[in-house]
């Protein structure tokens, strides 16, 4: 039996705007955070958020080719930590 | 029948990812040291994120989207452990101490004190085994 009060729709649109308020609460970490790693963690995490919430989006608005902005930053965030976690070991080592 | 349970299947795939996406949120901001972060931000996140793709993926259907869904599903589930283990490794090499429950009690100065006094008096007490025996 589906609710006939509420869309599937309105579902992903919600779950979109509840994963906007875990995402902003990265920012804490990311501001506060005592070591660089801490920060580059908490930016991490805001990735995957955002990847998650373009998903959500996608499928929300329907508007696929949101999925392909969400492959891309998945892409980027994952060679973002990578780099910048390989520069503060070795400064200059690699970049 | 089937569109009702495909329609709480979507609802409960995103209420899980939220969940632990929450869970992941509140361990990042509340947890004590890196390497703690980075545990919940690999393990919580991955399984969060997962779980809200895979909604997706079974929202859109049979179609070109769902694939690329299911392919975003997969690199996540790869890279983003893999992330987190590259940013708790270039901590361990940085020279981040891990807070301990030594280190919790009474400050970050005494920790590697107690654990050397530890381990010398375990070696002690092995030694004074040995000579027991051999005095008596």
């Amino acid at each position: 039996m589906i609710p006939s009060s509420v869309s599937i729709e309105e579902i992903f649109l919600l779950a979109a705007a509840l994963f906007v308020v875990l995402a902003i609460m990265m920012f804490y970490r990311a501001v506060a955070g005592p070591t660089t790693q801490d920060r580059l963690l908490a930016v991490n995490v805001l990735g995957t958020n955002t990847v998650v919430i373009l998903a959500l989006l996608a499928a929300g608005l329907d508007e696929p080719w949101f999925l392909d902005v969400a492959l891309i930053y998945a892409l980027l965030n994952f060679l973002m930590a990578v780099a910048i976690s390989k520069f503060t070991v070795e400064r200059g080592g690699v970049l | 029948m089937i569109e009702a349970a495909r329609f709480w299947a979507i609802v409960v795939l995103v209420v899980a990812g939220l969940f632990f996406t929450f869970v992941s949120a509140v361990g990042v901001i509340r947890l004590p040291d890196i390497y703690a972060r980075a545990h919940t931000a690999s393990q919580t996140d991955t399984l969060g994120a997962g779980l809200a793709l895979a909604a997706v993926a079974l929202a859109l259907g049979w179609q070109q989207a769902s694939v690329y869904t299911v392919l975003l599903l997969f690199f996540v589930f790869i890279t983003n452990p893999t992330a987190a283990h590259a940013i708790a490794r270039s901590a361990a090499e940085t020279g981040i101490e891990p807070v301990t429950a030594d280190s919790a009690a009474d400050g970050d100065t005494r920790e590697p004190s107690t654990a050397s006094t530890d381990r010398n008096s375990s070696d002690d007490d092995g030694g004074s085994d040995v000579d027991g025996g051999e005095t008596a």
